[in-house]
């Protein structure tokens, strides 16, 4: 990430000199620092209120009850990690497409990764897996998307949800894969 | 769908009074832990956003669609979704904006839109993505996770494109 920040940055400025655009190019980055306050005031609510519902959830079992129904696939993704209620919970928000209760439940779970992780500068194989899963998509139901075919006046906007489950498959699995070789080659 | 979330949380509220856990007093504990991780968050999202804004602005993204035209030319990839290639990882809202562009100016039933619309809902905010979930955590490279995940993006593009010429 420190690469690719950089990268994103310096590049941007000097294409935007060679562009003739640096003026507007600057004033971008900063606007666009100035956005971050408002993108996370206006999840930081939501962020919160998901955050105690969850800790509902964790103190009265119903994680567990979650944690049950899903998790031959969790399981099998993440053996070694001890709690596996906050994976399983983010897993189940990303997969209904409830994005804002997915990043909370996402953001915890890695926490405690981090955690069982010794808080070392590197990622552990489960938190690299963690953090591919939520890369790629995962929603069962792409709202936004059947939502923007039908605002152009699409007669069936629905006729794209299996190949979008397709694509998702696909492309999820082969960032898990390559994940795993990393994995592999590095450890050794 | 619209019930989904409201039955949730009655759902949530009624299992955790049955197993007598003081509802409210959990609430505030939690929402105090999550106002610590919006905090701890709040650095990554500054780099992220501005970073994406003078991408944007400075005309690199339409640049480098110009220069990566021969290469998806090769892989029978339409070239017109190249530009929402680039921006999907970066920046959601942007490449939202840009995928309802794109279904305008090709129209709902074209093979572009049709493929547009799989890459976006088949790949994530990659970079954002890892730089939120990262952002709370002590882990300094990430340069394996950005590696395994930019190669499932790259599938999702061809995916996308394979999808859309079936149908097509």
């Amino acid at each position: 990430m420190n690469y690719v920040w950089s990268a994103l940055i310096i590049s941007s400025l000097i294409f935007g000199a060679v562009n003739g655009r640096l003026e507007e190019t600057m004033q971008a980055g900063l606007s666009g620092a100035g956005s971050a306050i408002t993108v996370l005031l206006s999840f930081a609510g939501m962020m919160c209120f998901w955050s105690g519902i969850l800790k509902i959830v964790e103190t009265s079992g119903a994680g567990k009850f979650c944690e049950k129904l899903l998790s031959p696939v969790v399981y099998r993704l993440f053996p070694k990690v001890k709690d596996r209620s906050h994976i399983t919970m983010n897993i189940i928000a990303n997969l209904l497409g409830m994005g804002n209760a997915a990043t909370p439940a996402g953001i915890s779970a890695m926490c405690q990764l981090d955690e069982e992780n010794q808080k070392r500068p590197h990622p552990s194989r489960e938190m690299s897996r963690f953090a591919v899963l939520n890369t790629a998509s995962l929603q069962l139901f792409p709202t936004t998307i059947i939502g923007i075919l039908a605002s152009f006046g699409d007669p069936n906007p629905y006729r794209i949800v299996p190949l979008i489950w397709v694509s998702s498959a696909v492309s999820l699995a082969s960032a898990l894969f390559m994940d795993f070789i990393l994995s592999k080659t590095q450890r050794r | 769908m619209v019930y989904i979330i409201p039955a949730l949380i009655i759902l949530v509220l009624v299992s955790g009074l049955k197993k007598g856990v003081p509802c409210y007093t959990t609430f505030i504990s939690g929402v105090e832990s999550g106002l610590k991780t919006v905090v701890s968050i709040f650095p990554a999202l500054v780099a992220i956003l501005s970073a994406s804004a003078m991408l944007r602005e400075s005309g690199l993204i339409d640049a480098l669609s110009q220069v990566l035209a021969p290469f998806f030319n090769l892989l029978k990839i339409p070239v017109e979704i190249l530009p929402l290639a680039l921006i999907r990882p970066i920046s959601g809202g942007g490449s939202i904006g840009l995928l309802t562009d794109t279904i305008k100016t090709f129209g709902v039933n074209s093979r572009i839109a049709l493929a547009a619309c799989i890459l976006c809902a088949s790949t994530e905010t990659t970079f954002y993505t890892i730089s939120v979930y990262f952002g709370g955590t002590s882990v300094k490279y990430t340069k394996r996770v950005i590696f395994a995940a930019v190669f499932g993006d790259f599938v999702g593009i061809l995916c996308a494109s394979c999808l859309s010429m079936i149908n097509f």
